[in-house]
């Protein structure tokens, strides 16, 4: 296969703001909503992620022309899902107590609309590397989404960052009220909200025209 | 359609993924294993001296297996509160599931909504020179969601609280997840569990705790906060560790 480098750079970049996973598709955003009250845990999950998409959407495509169309969902699964519990073991022998943060929810990148998505969308119809490529862009771009709500809800939510205090908080005899609803998972709906918002009147053409 | 559509491809192609899949599935489950074991251990020493308060978070094996030097590990045989030698192969929760070994708790006696406990559990108790300064209780419970594991360390006297620490739990995170929030945790120490009766009494409350009885609930997580309650009132009652306390209070430990 030739290599084209540009469409190599674009597909590797332009999830990250043209066309991203979570921004523009609204892909996968219950994850984001459950990680990102801490921006450990969002760094941590957004390494998962990208790491299980990268090579789930390279793997299946070096077998794409082997699968079988009756059972390619079922096989992306099953592809995916030893991925996921691959990363989730390695996870808890090696980052234990991340792993115990995230719970269930590294088991549930399983289900991520992302992964499926890119591995139907893409990995079926192109070659492995630009796959992998597909894959590591995409999962930069919830990556991105992740890092910036993270920053966001822990810094203002509890006043530290990676759990080093930046502002200090009343409840530690601080100046910093901190904002508890920030806390909550219901808060990423108005920040990627806002984001989504900021990223359109940046970016005017991922306007949806109206109905 | 071409060949890629037989029903024998179909089958060798779903059987060999199959079986690639679960290969490496396995060897990864089986070669990481004893890495997370060794966390699995680490961390429950860690909790326990969290609970009682011998460690403020963190720290490294060395210091954790430094500071677990103090704490002498027990069991004991619930029914009657008496240590016993350790059973071959003690495992608290795997004697919960086998029928030889356990307790089946149903209807009102199962406040704590565990369905079944060891006949045997574990007690660390913290010495201080000759004298018995904390003694830590395992204790887990039902909440919303999940079971909820956690370590109680309570003073010579089993009434006053030196500390508490749940470390394993899959309630809703933000929400009943705070449980595991230290800040939360803070407000145990110097709470009142059981009254003079060696009743547990401990309440959690909506809005603010009033008395030494009673400790702030989770707001938006009244659920968990019922299952943290009825986990406290089952362990620390007379199916729990009651029999074990009374033999605290009564001097002969």
């Amino acid at each position: 296969m030739a290599f084209d480098k540009q469409e190599a750079k674009s597909v590797l970049f332009s999830p990250i703001f043209n066309n991203n996973p979570i921004a523009l598709q609204v892909l996968g955003i219950c994850s984001a909503l459950a990680v990102t009250s801490k921006l450990e845990t969002a760094l941590v999950m957004s390494l998962a992620l990208t790491v299980v998409v990268a090579l789930s959407n390279m793997l299946i495509s070096m077998i794409r022309k082997q699968i079988p169309s009756s059972i390619r969902i079922i096989v992306q699964m099953t592809i995916i899902a030893s991925l996921v519990i691959l990363v989730d073991q390695v996870l808890k022998a090696y980052a234990y107590e991340v792993s115990k943060q995230l719970s269930v929810f590294v088991g549930l990148i399983i289900t991520n609309c992302i992964v499926m998505g890119r591995a139907e969308a893409y990995a079926m119809k192109n070659g492995p590397f630009m796959s992998l490529l597909d894959g590591i862009g995409n999962g930069l771009g919830y990556s991105v989404l992740l890092i910036v709500v993270g920053i966001i809800r822990e810094l203002f939510g509890s006043g530290e960052l990676l759990g080093y205090t930046i502002l200090p908080s009343t409840a530690n005899g601080g100046w910093y009220e901190t904002n508890g609803m920030l806390v909550l998972p219901a808060s990423s709906f108005f920040i990627i909200g806002f984001l989504i918002w900021a990223l359109r009147a940046w970016k005017k053409d991922q306007v949806e025209d109206k109905e | 359609m071409s060949k890629k559509e037989s029903p024998i491809k179909t089958i060798v192609v779903a059987v060999v993924l199959s079986l690639v899949c679960s290969v490496v599935v396995s060897f990864a489950a089986i070669q990481l294993k004893p890495q997370q074991e060794l966390n699995k251990e680490l961390d429950r020493k860690r909790n326990i001296l969290i609970a009682a308060r011998l460690l403020e978070q963190g720290g490294t094996q060395s210091e954790i297996d430094e500071l677990f030097k103090q704490v002498e590990t027990k069991v004991v045989d619930l029914s009657t509160g008496e240590f016993i030698e350790p059973p071959k192969g003690f495992n608290q929760r795997k004697f919960a599931k086998d029928p030889k070994t356990n307790k089946v708790l149903q209807g009102q006696a199962d406040i704590a909504g565990i369905k079944r406990r060891s006949q045997f559990a574990n007690v660390y108790l913290v010495h201080n020179g000759d004298e018995l300064d904390t003694i830590v209780l395992p204790v887990h419970g039902y909440g919303l969601w999940s079971t909820m594991y956690g370590f109680l360390a309570l003073e010579p006297d089993t009434k006053t609280v030196v500390g508490f620490k749940y470390y394993e739990q899959g309630e809703t995170a933000g929400l009943g997840g705070e449980i595991e929030n230290p800040t939360w945790l803070s407000q145990w120490p110097n709470k009142q569990v059981l009254n003079e009766q060696g009743e547990p009494v401990i309440k959690l409350v909506k809005g603010s705790a009033q008395t030494e009885n009673q400790v702030d609930g989770l707001s938006g997580a009244t659920l968990t906060s019922n299952g943290v309650e009825n986990t406290l009132h089952y362990w620390l009652g007379e199916d729990g560790f009651g029999p074990f306390l009374e033999r605290v209070r009564a001097g002969e430990i």
